[in-house]
Formats: structure tokens, C-alpha cells, sequence
């Protein structure tokens, strides 16, 4: 009882499934895409180096969290000793102005969905500037 | 009105001592690459905040609600119309609701239907926090304020449960929804599917700020029928009110030790 | 073994696809509800907790009645039930999973439920009972396979699942009592602060559990060659009738205790329950229908004969778990919350979207039984005609 045609259909089937993302890229032109977070001018450092901010942004975030929300400490002194009040609206945006141009760049692009702004307020929707 | 404002700046500079004087002990939080978050320098400290409801005073502005709206509008806490999924962190409760162990059968109507100001009582025994199964919510060992952390709450609502006061308000549905007469920016909405209520202001205390109620009650007119402060410091006015004065709890048998007092 | 599942008749693949349906009907009103949020539900700020939250304590006890068939073959050796224990354990297996869909199905933040385990509190009960009946769940999975692995294959089982097997047993007992406890320790709720609402728990869980076991049975039975027995059956129903006693016993003993005292906020609940409060009265119908249909099955099972005809049996069996399913998946968890704490009647009633995904989960727990059952009657039949 050896279903040989109907295994390998099902193989084909798997395959075209398991690399759907990759040639539907392709298809659609997108493959060689590149997101550009659109930096702020006239600002030259953030609260970090921007290695660490790119790669570990979001840990930094969390403790930020837990910091303000756990345990009351409202003031991040860098690793440079500069103090920042700890806000993502205040602080990151007062920056950051245009959420759509920075934040939602690679967001929107790994398909990464960050539950922040169901509470904190995009300033910049609200200025009519984002999307 | 001038003797809540002197009793204010005391806690104010008493906390600005503390701070000093803990310093050295607090721990900062490690944070990120080398860094540290502490404390900021304009927070007032107590060691158990308490609230003081005048309830005489309270009732001479009839239908005045600054205490409340000043609240919900810096909360950004919505205002849905549908009874059953109001959201709210401050508001009058009927007194034969409000205190039902009080009111009996020969109680005056007009008493029973005046209205008492209510919010969270941030209970020396919270039944709430007794009962998270996550500790989103939990009470604040350095001043006593029983907090929330809305990035923590399943949704589970076993803290409506077991409130006895009806403190807390579930987001039924997105708040936002119902924050169309605007949102403000410094400080966050909720998502649908949290529990929220009051929080004695402990934002605004790290800022150096009472809560936005009391301050709301003095600077309406003939007011100042509340007052918040430090019931550890004997010198604080609401101490000082509590030993001198006859004030009730809401539901005291239940040993839950509200921490919200009023003055009959 | 799952193959077994696999290879079935007309009637199996009708019921399989029946319940398949109903499991994605629940799906698409569970995904209205995760987009608009619980407000298509018809709970309130007044009352937080209602239809999920009772089927959920429903089939808890359900879940734990596994332990009275397990109970008398494991400890006392009593051997017809040794054909039955394993549908007992199956039956745990459904109820456990439909508990926890219900439970999950509640959360306002379901993507975060997993926070119960990342942040262990060890002074909620709501954390206990998601302990409980997850350890529940997997001894009835490993006992069940084991056993009836052992069986298949015509050996003993191997002697380390004995003590699994007794460990079980308080087990079983455990997971109401926590979820019991989950409301008799709130000061806000004067409804449920009575010691006895874990016996209560218990006693009706040991009423409704048997007589589910007993219906399942008897469609084992008709629908299959594997036949549970006569003397299996009946002793499940003298169990039943030992249940149902103590539980209407428990019941009059709360009722006392409230009724007698007359301390207001004790006294109201019943009021609303049996009477109906500032002109509300939406579970009144149903308590007394609840009443009513105890009363009857206490004759039929406390007379012999008419306890041992299997038709009329199968009747009071169904008039058991009505009854019990409206005090406990109606009455009790709803009936807490009115009137408030601060003094409101605000009614509930379960909404379409809510009674849709719990359509869905009992769709999904039938279904789990249905393939378990499919799995243990065809081994069964095997074993026994060769």
C-alpha cells in the first residue's frame, strides 16, 4: 500500500506553502526592500549608543517600564550620565516626532505589532503628521 | 484654604528631607547598557498617604464635580454612557450606598440620598491585590498606594470580585472610543480588556504634585473638602484632622482598613 | 492508538463533522469578541464575572467526579468499574480542557495569560486552580495512557502508576475545593462566604459527574459492542442517589444558616435567587425549575425499582445534571454579584456571541470525548473479540 503519487503531492504542496513568503516577495517586487527609519535632525545622540538602540531598544523599554511603573524611579541616568525623564511620549517621541517615518519603519517591516500605543499617545497622529 | 496650603508645603518640604535622608539606602534600578533609574528628586514621600473627605464641606457646593472631572480629564478616563460599562476612578455615590451599614431605617431621606465622593480607598488590607494572579496589581510598600500596572493585568477581573467598595472599572470596550472630547498627552490611555481606578495621583506625586482631585477641590471656590497627606507624620494636617475630629471608614467590620477617611 | 480515531462509521464521522461546525461557529464569535472586547458580552461593571466563569465551575466538578469511579476500583477493588475507569479518566480529560478554554475565553488580555505562571502568586486562588487542574489534566493523560496502553496489550500495568493513580484521587478532591475557594474567601461577597461551598462543590459535582458517566454509557452501549456493564451502571447510580442527598442536604443547611440568621446582605441573594429583587427576577423561573427537577430525581433514585430501570434511570440522570447545571452554570456565580456591594440590582443574561463561543467549547470538549471514547470502545472491542 505504497500512495507514492499522493505523498509527493502532498510534499509539493508543503513546500510551495513553507515558501510562500519568499516568492511572494519575489513576485511582488518587494525582495529587495529596505526600511528607512527616518532619523530626527539637529539631534545627535539618543539616551544610548544607536548600536544598543537598534539592537536591544525594546529590552531597554521593558525596564523603562518596570522602573516607572514597579518601582516608582521616574529618571534614566545614562550610561554617559546624562538624565532623561523616563516617557515614551515625552522623552522617545519628543525626539522621535513622527512615529510612521521611525518607529513603524522596521516595525511594519519585520511584522513586529508592539502593543504600545493601544494606551500611550502618539503624539504625532494627534498633531495630524502621522498616519 | 490657606491652612491646607501651609499643611501641603510641609509634607512637601518633610518629603524633600526624607528623600535626602533615604537616599542613600534606595537602590537603583540597573537599567540598559550601564544605566540607572532612580527616583526624581521632586517626589513627595510618605510613608502612608491618606485622604481626608470632608463630607460637610463637600456638600455646600451643590452639584459641584470639579474633583471628579479634573481627575477623569488628566486620567484620560472615559466617559461611556451605558451604566454597565462605566468607567470611573472618582465619583458620588448615594450615602445609603456609599456607607449602607450606617443608614438605617429612620435615617432622614434626604441623608440617604445625599452624595458621598468615593474612589479606591488603597486599602491597608487590599482584598484586590490578595487575589491578582499576576501582582498587576499590588500595593506600594514605601507609601502604601495600591497600584496598577496595566502592562501586567490579564483581564481576569477576580479584582471587581473581591473589591468591596466597586472601586474598579473593567475597559469593556477601547476606551479610546470614548475620550473623543480629547486625550492628554502626558499621561497614557488604557487598552480594552484592563482594570483600572484610582491611583492616589502617584504620577503627579513624583512630580511634587498633589492629586489632581485635591488640588481640583481647593481651587474651586468655598471648597478644600479634600485633603491629602501622610498619616504616619503626626504634624500632617490630615493626622492632625483624624485625631481631633470623628471620621468613619467605609465598611470598617470588613478589616480591609480603607485608608480614605471622612469627616461627619 | 489514534489511528483507532481515524477509521469510523457514518453516525462517527456525522457527529465528528456536527461538532466541527459548532467548534468553528464559536471560533468566529470569539474572534467578534476578541476585536469589539467584552462588551458583547452581557456582563457589567456590577457583574464581572457570569456565563464563562459558571460553566467553568460547572465542569470543574465534572473533571474531579472522574475520581468516583477511579475511587472504588483503585482503593476497594470493587471490579466492575474497572471497565469504566477509563471513560471516568477520558471524560476528566474533556471537562479539564473545556475548563480552561472557558477560563481563557474570560480574559479581557488573553495574548498575556501565560503572566499567571511568569509571575507565580502564591496568595491568589486564581493561580492555585490554574495549577490544580493543569496537574489534573496531565495525571489523567499519563494515567489513562499508561493503564490503557497496558491493557491494549493484555499485560499489567507497570507498578509505579499505583501511587500515581492514589495521588489522583485528593487530586480530584483539590481542584474543587480550590475553586470553591476562589469565592468563599472574599469579604466583598457574603453570597459565597460559607465553608460549606466546597463540600456543596463536591457533593453536586459527585451527583452531576456519575450521571453524565451513566448517560455516556448507555450511549456507549447502543452505539458500540463494548458494554459497560449492569452492575457498573447501577453502583453509579447509588452513587448518584448518595450525592444528591448530601448535596440537598448541604443546600438546606445553607439556606438555614442564612435564612435563620436574617443578616440583611445573606438574606438578599436568596431573595433574589428564589424571588426576584426590586422587581427582578430573571433566574427565579429557573431555581425553582432546579428545585423541581431535584425533587423528582431524589424519588426516582431513592426508590430501588424504579432506580434500576435503565430508561427511567436515563431520565433522572438528565433531570440531574439540568438541575445542578442551573444551580451551579446559572444560580451560584451570578446570584454573588446581586445585589452589589454597594447595593445595586444590576441583571445579567448571557448574550448571543457568549452563548456561541460557549457552544464552541462544549462543541470542542465533545469532540475530544468523542475521538477519546471512539479510541477506548474500538481497543475494547479488539481486546475482547479477538
Amino acid at each position: 500500500m505504497y500512495d507514492g503519487r499522493k505523498i509527493l503531492l502532498g510534499l509539493v504542496i508543503f513546500l510551495i506553502a513553507v515558501t510562500f513568503p519568499f516568492w511572494f516577495s519575489w513576485v511582488n517586487d518587494k525582495s529587495g526592500f529596505v526600511p528607512e527609519p527616518k532619523l530626527p535632525e539637529g539631534e545627535e545622540n539618543c539616551v544610548e549608543s544607536a548600536e544598543y538602540m537598534k539592537a536591544l531598544h525594546m529590552d531597554l523599554l521593558n525596564q523603562w517600564r518596570n522602573a516607572v511603573v514597579r518601582d516608582g524611579r521616574r529618571v534614566y541616568v545614562s550610561s554617559s550620565g546624562n538624565r532623561y525623564e523616563i516617557s515614551l511620549t515625552g522623552t522617545c517621541l519628543g525626539c522621535h516626532s513622527n512615529k510612521a517615518e521611525f518607529c513603524d519603519q522596521c516595525h511594519d517591516y519585520v511584522g513586529a505589532n508592539p502593543f504600545c500605543w493601544d494606551c500611550h499617545i502618539d503624539t504625532s497622529a494627534s498633531r495630524g503628521e502621522g498616519k | 484654604m490657606d491652612e491646607s496650603k501651609r499643611g501641603f508645603l510641609k509634607i512637601a518640604g518633610c518629603s524633600v528631607l526624607g528623600v535626602l535622608g533615604a537616599a542613600g539606602m534606595r537602590t537603583a534600578t540597573d537599567v540598559g547598557p550601564g544605566g540607572k533609574a532612580v527616583e526624581s528628586s521632586t517626589t513627595l514621600n510618605g510613608k502612608k498617604w491618606g485622604m481626608v473627605v470632608d463630607s460637610q464641606r463637600c456638600l455646600e457646593k451643590e452639584g459641584c464635580t470639579a474633583c471628579i472631572e479634573a481627575c477623569h480629564r488628566i486620567h484620560n478616563v472615559p466617559s461611556i454612557a451605558d451604566p454597565k460599562e462605566e468607567v470611573k476612578w472618582v465619583w458620588k455615590e448615594p450615602f445609603e450606598h456609599s456607607f449602607p451599614t450606617q443608614a438605617h431605617q429612620y435615617t432622614k431621606a434626604s441623608l440617604n440620598e445625599k452624595p458621598v465622593l468615593v474612589f479606591c480607598n488603597h486599602c491597608e488590607n487590599p482584598p484586590c491585590v490578595r487575589v491578582c494572579p499576576t501582582q498587576a496589581t499590588w500595593k506600594r510598600e514605601e507609601d502604601g498606594i495600591v497600584m496598577m500596572d496595566q502592562h501586567r493585568c490579564i483581564g481576569c477581573r477576580y479584582c471587581m470580585v473581591a473589591c468591596p467598595y466597586g472601586s474598579r472599572s473593567f475597559n469593556w470596550q477601547d476606551p479610546r472610543n470614548a475620550l473623543q472630547g480629547g486625550i492628554n498627552p502626558e499621561y497614557p490611555t488604557r487598552t480594552k480588556g484592563v482594570v483600572e481606578k484610582c491611583n492616589f495621583c502617584a504620577e503627579r506625586l513624583a512630580k511634587g504634585q498633589e492629586p489632581a482631585c485635591v488640588e481640583a477641590c481647593r481651587k474651586s471656590a468655598g471648597a478644600g473638602a479634600l485633603l491629602f497627606g501622610d498619616l504616619e507624620d503626626p504634624e500632617s494636617e490630615v493626622s492632625k484632622l483624624l485625631s481631633e475630629r470623628y471620621s468613619i471608614q467605609r465598611k470598617p467590620g470588613l478589616g480591609t482598613k480603607p485608608q480614605v477617611y471622612y469627616l461627619v | 492508538m489514534l489511528e483507532k480515531a481515524l477509521r469510523g462509521g457514518r453516525y462517527y464521522w456525522t457527529l465528528i463533522g456536527f461538532l466541527s461546525l459548532a467548534m468553528f461557529v464559536g471560533l468566529l464569535a470569539y474572534l467578534f469578541q476578541m476585536r469589539e472586547g467584552l462588551t458583547v458580552t452581557g456582563l457589567s461593571r456590577d457583574v464581572p464575572w457570569g456565563f464563562y466563569i459558571a460553566q467553568f465551575t460547572f465542569l470543574v466538578g465534572v473533571a474531579a467526579s472522574a475520581v468516583m469511579v477511579v475511587l472504588p476500583y483503585y482503593l476497594h477493588n470493587h471490579k466492575s468499574f474497572g471497565r469504566l475507569t477509563v471513560l471516568g479518566e477520558f471524560l476528566a480529560i474533556a471537562a479539564c480542557g473545556m475548563c480552561m478554554l472557558f477560563v481563557f475565553v474570560d480574559m479581557g488580555q488573553p495574548m498575556r495569560v501565560l503572566n499567571v505562571m511568569l509571575y507565580p502568586t502564591f496568595n491568589s486562588l486564581m493561580f492555585w486552580d490554574f495549577l490544580v487542574l493543569s496537574g489534573y489534566l496531565l495525571l489523567n493523560v499519563v494515567i489513562s495512557q499508561v493503564t490503557f496502553g497496558a491493557e491494549r496489550k493484555g499485560v499489567p500495568p507497570p507498578r509505579w502508576i499505583k501511587p500515581v493513580i492514589v495521588l489522583s484521587i485528593p487530586w480530584a478532591v483539590s481542584i474543587h475545593t480550590v475553586t470553591a475557594f476562589l469565592y468563599s474567601g472574599l469579604e466583598a461577597r457574603a453570597f459565597w462566604m460559607t465553608a460549606i461551598l466546597a463540600p456543596r462543590f463536591l457533593a453536586s459535582a459527585f451527583a452531576s459527574g456519575p450521571s453524565l458517566l451513566i448517560i455516556l454509557c448507555l450511549i456507549v452501549r447502543r452505539f458500540t459492542k463494548f458494554d459497560p456493564g449492569k452492575d457498573a451502571i447501577r453502583t453509579l447510580s447509588q452513587i448518584v442517589t448518595y450525592a444528591l442527598v448530601i448535596n440537598v442536604f448541604f443546600v438546606a443547611v445553607e439556606l438555614f444558616t442564612g435564612l435563620y440568621s436574617r443578616i440583611p446582605e445573606h438574606v438578599e441573594h436568596f431573595e433574589y435567587l428564589f424571588f426576584g429583587l426590586e422587581g427582578k427576577h430573571a433566574l427565579v423561573p429557573w431555581m425553582w425549575t432546579s428545585q423541581l427537577l431535584t425533587f423528582a430525581a431524589l424519588i426516582v433514585l431513592l426508590i430501588p425499582k424504579l432506580r434500576k430501570n435503565e430508561k427511567i434511570l436515563l431520565v433522572t440522570c438528565f433531570a440531574v445534571i439540568s438541575s445542578i447545571w442551573i444551580e451551579k452554570g446559572l444560580g451560584m456565580v451570578i446570584t454573588g454579584f446581586i445585589p452589589s456591594p454597594l447595593g445595586s440590582v444590576t441583571e445579567y443574561w448571557p448574550t448571543p456571541p457568549e452563548l456561541l463561543i460557549s457552544l464552541g467549547i462544549y462543541a470542542f470538549g465533545a469532540l475530544v470525548l468523542t475521538v477519546l471514547y471512539k479510541i477506548a470502545t474500538s481497543v475494547r472491542e479488539e481486546i475482547e473479540l479477538g
